[in-house]
């Protein structure tokens, strides 16, 4: 474990989700090559990097989508690497929401949000609902609650993807790019409803692009780059002033494409 | 990069991992092994036991008398082939311009998907046999016709019975393809006929091709059905071997047989569509 990898750690407490030297490669392209990261409890870390940089490989091998192929990673102190782990067990405490929504198309929204906890968490058909509900109230999709999601916009159909996602209150939120596939103009309501989830207290590890929204919500920032993290930090720190040369070319290719 | 990593070395906890897997691999081969040979085992050793058993293997089982049997019952295979080849290409044209009629859009086609509709449903409803029966020896008493041999009725019977399935099958395919997909095409300019054939068939057909495979294996197996009209095919052999012989053998034949001539076309479905899964789906661990 190289040890600047958890100097931007604040507080002294056990970090929810610790990530040490993971590798994993994909046939003979090597995506991760020894990451090592730690994110606290009501953190909000931002992922960045040129794609295919490993940002979501990582986020897919938090919640054991896949296997590493070396290293290990931790929920809680607890080693979710380990071959004997219930993987079930471990993905329902770990949220994750995806670029392309991926929400089923066959129930209803409503459905949706509360399916995770009436069949994994065995709540009651009318409690799950009943919270399923709230929660879309709550963001704003409450009319929306009976519709399917097809019926639904870019932007609302992300929201109830993210509310799918925390429904189950999971220890930690894998957010994957939520925002690349959408119309420019719906972007601001699922950014807004992640801020929200940050004022929460919702422990979050993201993958973006959103410059911008990372310097403001994130706490902490790493920029993945060839299967590294060449460099992490404060949010603000990273973005305005990087230590490293990729990371500061990166950023400026960034800005003027944007 | 590629240096690196041959340089790289798995670190103790992956190569206790990877230790761990292949010993959960082994045991659970070794499980069930063991768990499928102990249950052969035990419903061998009840069947041989059985009172019955030697007059059974007599009848059913007997080396002289399948020996004696494979030539004609060979032969009645190759028919059997044959009637099955023409079948399929059948099946296939005329279940394809079915699904085509019952999936027209607007009230002009109106005639044409009832008459679908109607068909399907009639020929699914009606046994095969009586089909054969129909087909067989109600068509030809019409003498529209100068003399066809049997398997030839035959073979139309099953291409009627078989389409109705088939053709609901496409249909199920068709209608399973994404309207965004229709509407990506039309956009491009494509025509009605167009988008159907470049766009939605071959979606079409990749989703549905368990399902047409399960259809075509049945189908090799109701080929033996044309021995109903008296045309001379496996099963037909089989019966005159039995009858001549005084003994179930030849059947047990004809039906290894059977077994044998639908092997290939498991196996070849099951890797296309394994094939079509690994292309277009990406793959992941759950």
């Amino acid at each position: 474990m190289t040890p600047q990898a958890n100097t931007s750690r604040r507080g002294s407490e056990p970090a929810v989700v610790r990530v040490e030297n993971v590798y994993k490669s994909f046939g003979d392209t090597d995506v991760l090559r020894g990451i090592t990261l730690a994110i606290d409890h009501h953190e909000v870390v931002a992922l960045i990097g040129k794609s295919g940089s490993g940002k979501s490989t990582l986020l897919r091998c938090i919640n054991l989508l896949e296997q590493v192929d070396d290293g290990q990673i931790f929920l809680d102190d607890k080693e979710l690497t380990d071959p004997l782990v219930k993987q079930d067990d471990v993905r329902s405490h770990i949220g994750i929401v995806f670029q392309q929504y991926n929400l089923f198309p066959h129930m209803t929204v409503v459905d949706n949000v509360a399916l995770a906890n009436r069949h994994v968490f065995k709540k009651g058909k009318h409690e799950a609902r009943d919270e399923a509900r709230a929660l879309l109230e709550r963001i704003g999709l409450g009319d929306k609650a009976n519709e399917y999601p097809d019926r639904l916009s870019g932007g609302q159909q992300q929201r109830a993807a993210i509310v799918r996602a925390i429904a189950t209150n999971p220890r930690v939120l894998l957010l994957d790019e939520v925002t690349s596939a959408l119309d420019p103009e719906l972007v601001g309501e699922v950014l807004d409803l992640i801020r929200e989830l940050k004022q929460t207290g919702v422990t979050i590890v993201m993958a973006t692009h959103e410059m911008n929204f990372a310097r403001d919500v994130a706490d902490r920032v790493a920029f993945l780059d060839d299967g590294v993290i060449l460099e992490q930090g404060p949010a603000k720190q990273v973005l305005t002033t990087p230590r490293e040369a990729r990371t500061r070319e990166y950023l400026k290719r960034f800005n003027a494409a944007h | 990069m590629n240096n690196d990593r041959e340089a790289r070395r798995p670190s103790a906890t992956e190569l206790d991992r990877r230790a761990f897997r292949r010993r959960q691999n082994t045991r659970s081969v070794i499980i069930s092994l063991v768990s499928t040979i102990i249950f052969a085992v035990v419903i061998w050793l009840a069947v041989v036991n059985s009172p019955g058993w030697q007059q059974v293997q007599n009848s059913f089982f007997n080396w002289d008398t399948i020996v004696q049997a494979f030539p004609r019952v060979g032969e009645g295979l190759w028919l059997n082939i044959r009637v099955l080849f023409y079948a399929t290409i059948g099946v296939a044209v005329l279940a394809f311009i079915i699904a085509i009629m019952r999936t027209l859009r607007g009230p002009v086609f109106f005639p044409l998907r009832a008459l679908a509709a109607g068909y399907t449903d009639l020929f699914r409803g009606m046994p095969l046999i009586i089909v054969l029966y129909l087909v067989g020896f109600g068509i030809p008493g019409l003498n529209l016709f100068g003399r066809m041999p049997l398997e030839f009725w035959g073979t139309i019977a099953l291409v009627t019975t078989y389409s109705a399935y088939v053709a609901e099958v496409f249909r199920a395919g068709i209608e399973s393809v994404h309207p965004s997909q229709r509407l990506a095409a039309r956009s491009l300019g494509l025509s009605y006929a167009k988008t159907l054939r470049l766009v939605v068939m071959p979606q079409a057909i990749r989703k549905v091709t368990p399902a047409l495979m399960n259809d075509f294996i049945a189908m090799q197996k109701d080929v033996g059905l044309i021995s109903v009209l008296g045309a001379v095919d496996a099963v037909r052999a089989a019966q005159i071997e039995t009858a001549a012989a005084f003994n179930f053998s030849p059947y047990v034949l004809a039906g290894l047989l059977f077994v044998l001539l639908s092997l290939p076309m498991i196996r070849i479905s099951d890797w296309y569509t394994g094939r079509l899964r690994r292309r277009e789906q990406m793959g992941a661990l759950v």
